[in-house]
């Protein structure tokens, strides 16, 4: 059983219904039952070695009443050589079916939560392409700079905007090093629940946010090629994603500004 | 004892008509910023690689000349230069009404500028543009106090502090607005110290253009001389410091960047890759703004007549336009470096450089924060005594 205290109450984040207090409740309960599933299949999974489920499973589901700690750090890890230009196709569709953001025909202002990279290293001409999104960094710049405090990182390490309280300035958009955001400019239709959007704000890669705290992967790990992306616990020494890290070379994308990112990458 | 100061009676209909077509801009201005928010920004040249367009140039040129018209109050109550009191409280006035024209252009270009009592409740104190909604209305509340001490001799004896106070915090204003720039550590056009005295030595220019601008406009309305030769005289010479100590910031900004190889990329797409940041960086920022103004103030006589100083104003005036666009356009123009010694491609323009073309609308809303600017000066002109009495002294 799920034992609430009143200071466990999550403050209103991007991905809470807060328009309609009865959905939410009844989804909690429902959710409480299956997140407890969830939590004991993942620590079975925790079981088998090598299984990339394995990096994310310990922390399992978060009952939606309950606050978020920095117990955990969410991260990515993504192996650019295990993706070709349709693997990170398949990514970026994954994340707008989730999410509900899509290719209006104006490459100029049409909003790309996650993009696909191509590179080409000028030296060797090797080429690859890979997914740039927020690097969810522990030090955001987005968050320094925001006005109002819209732009916030939770204390899982996931950083979000604030729809409510952005005024679209655009600071933050100034201020990304990994020109990850967009500013919604004209109306949308057809949002998902989970992922408000709005005219005027800005908007970026959520982690899948609301997958996460229902003990689920993001949308765009589940679509990556087999071992392309491991997501999981930075903070977890047991996690398959904290044991790559330490056992492997990767890369920060500028590193160089020591904001360390929660999205790190192999085989650059 | 003559009256030193004195309210707008007499003045010809070229007032009137300038009036009018202040207002008409202005209603133009809400009407095209109306047309944006109710269509989203994709209705602007604005996009997600230059997310800051012309109405922020416009405002960012107000707001940095709203401290440097402050200078004439300054130089009189900080300073001591009894030459300059007869122009203080206009100095002063139009400081307020130039910052109030560039919030205003800020505020309509924003995505929710309905959203206006958030930017007022909610401060995240870690954010220079919060800490710059905060010296923004502090700015028009002490330089407010500060006209008061001005005008009304029960309070006069803090005039002094209130002159300080306003000195002090203007220049803590304008450095709030270079370290906007100043503090993008990704943005290879920006992330540098210097741009904080640069804008203050750019505000010192423009700001003091506009104010002898307006002079001259009301010399023009009420056919009166505002100016005697030595005040015009005494202009000319702070302007070819304020240029030169411009030109300095400038010079030094671009050969610290040219210096490190990180850097060297934006510093040739700005300075000579033939862009059009490029031309506006060299023939509307430095020969248009700076040289020719110098070469006009440079000649004792015409520099300091009534011609030599407007049209120096006029020229220092678009130079400064020019000078804002190429730092606020160009450095977004210039695209991140996510990934040195590649050569990156993207859907979402990484790699290349970012095209804008300013549409009307934002041209339109820009336009209309110089007017609010100009027509709040012109209506306070109407109703206290802010501007000089004439002189006598032939010019």
């Amino acid at each position: 059983m799920i034992s609430l205290k009143p200071d466990q109450i999550q403050p209103v984040a991007q991905n809470t219904n807060t328009n309609d207090g009865k959905i939410r409740d009844a989804k909690t309960r429902e959710d409480s039952s299956r997140r407890e599933f969830l939590k004991g299949s993942a620590a079975a999974l925790a079981l088998a070695p090598g299984m990339t489920l394995f990096a994310y499973g310990e922390a399992g589901a978060k009952p939606a009443a309950q606050a978020v700690t920095n117990k955990s750090r969410w991260g990515l890890l993504i192996d650019a050589a295990k993706f070709s230009d349709a693997d990170v196709d398949a990514c970026v569709k994954a994340c707008q079916d989730e999410n509900g953001w899509r290719d209006n025909g104006r490459p100029l202002t049409d909003a790309q939560w996650i993009r696909r990279v191509n590179l080409k290293n000028k030296k060797t001409e090797e080429k690859f392409s890979l997914p740039m999104m927020c690097q969810h960094c522990a030090e955001p710049p987005c968050v320094d700079v925001c006005p109002t405090g819209a732009s916030f990182k939770r204390k899982d390490g996931i950083v979000l905007v604030d729809k409510h309280i952005c005024i679209g300035c655009r600071y933050c958009m100034m201020a990304c090093p990994y020109k990850a955001r967009s500013f919604v400019h004209e109306h949308v239709e057809d949002q998902k629940e989970h992922a408000p959007r709005g005219i005027g704000t800005v908007e970026s890669c959520t982690m899948c946010v609301h997958l996460v705290d229902e003990g689920k992967q993001p949308a765009c790990v589940k679509a990556a090629p087999r071992g392309g992306m491991v997501f999981g616990d930075l903070n977890d020494k047991s996690s398959k994603l904290a044991q790559l890290i330490k056992s492997v070379a990767t890369q920060q994308v500028r590193a160089d500004l020591n904001l360390d990112p929660g999205v790190r990458y192999r085989n650059i | 004892m003559a009256e030193t100061y004195r309210q707008l009676r007499e003045y010809n209909n070229s007032f009137n008509i300038l009036l009018v077509l202040h207002v008409v801009v202005i209603a133009i201005g809400l009407g095209a910023a109306f047309y944006m928010e109710h269509n989203g920004h994709v209705v602007t040249g604005m996009n997600n690689q230059v997310v800051w367009g012309l109405p922020h140039v416009f405002a960012i040129f107000l707001i940095v000349s709203a401290s440097g018209a402050l200078n004439l109050a300054s130089a009189s109550s900080v300073f001591s230069k009894l030459a300059y009191k007869r122009f203080a409280r206009l100095s002063a006035i139009l400081a307020i009404a130039l910052l109030i024209g560039g919030l205003v252009v800020l505020l309509l270009d924003l995505g929710r500028p309905d959203r206006l009592i958030i930017a007022m409740t909610y401060y995240n104190f870690k954010s220079i543009f919060a800490w710059n909604i905060i010296l923004y209305t502090g700015f028009i509340t002490i330089v407010g106090i500060y006209l008061w001490t001005m005008m009304d001799k029960t309070v006069a004896r803090f005039n002094k502090v209130a002159g300080w106070g306003a000195f002090v915090w203007r220049i803590i204003l304008t450095t709030g607005t270079g370290s906007i720039f100043g503090f993008l550590v990704a943005r290879e056009a920006y992330d540098a110290a210097i741009m904080a005295p640069l804008f203050i030595s750019a505000s010192f220019v423009y700001g003091m253009a506009f104010t002898v601008w307006v002079l001259i406009t009301m010399c023009q309305a009420t056919g009166h001389r505002l100016l005697t030769r030595d005040v015009s005289t005494k202009l000319r010479e702070l302007f070819i410091i304020f240029i030169a100590a411009m030109l300095y910031f400038t010079a030094v900004q671009h050969l610290t960047n040219l210096y490190a190889a990180e850097h060297i990329g934006v510093e040739r797409y700005i300075l000579w890759s033939g862009s059009v940041f490029t031309w506006l960086f060299w023939v509307g920022h430095v020969f248009i703004g700076a040289l020719l103004p110098l070469m006009i103030l440079m000649k004792p006589d015409f520099g300091s007549s009534r011609v030599g100083l407007t049209s120096a104003s006029i020229l220092m005036l678009l130079g400064g336009m020019a000078h804002i666009y190429v730092i606020v356009i160009g450095g977004q123009s210039y695209p991140l470096s996510l990934f040195p010694g590649m050569e990156v491609t993207s859907t979402f323009q990484d790699g290349v450089f970012g095209t804008y073309m300013p549409t009307l609308p934002e041209l339109l809303l820009g336009l209309a924060g110089v007017s609010i600017a100009m027509f709040i000066v012109g209506f306070a002109l109407k109703i206290l005594p802010f501007l000089p009495s004439p002189v006598e002294e032939d010019q």
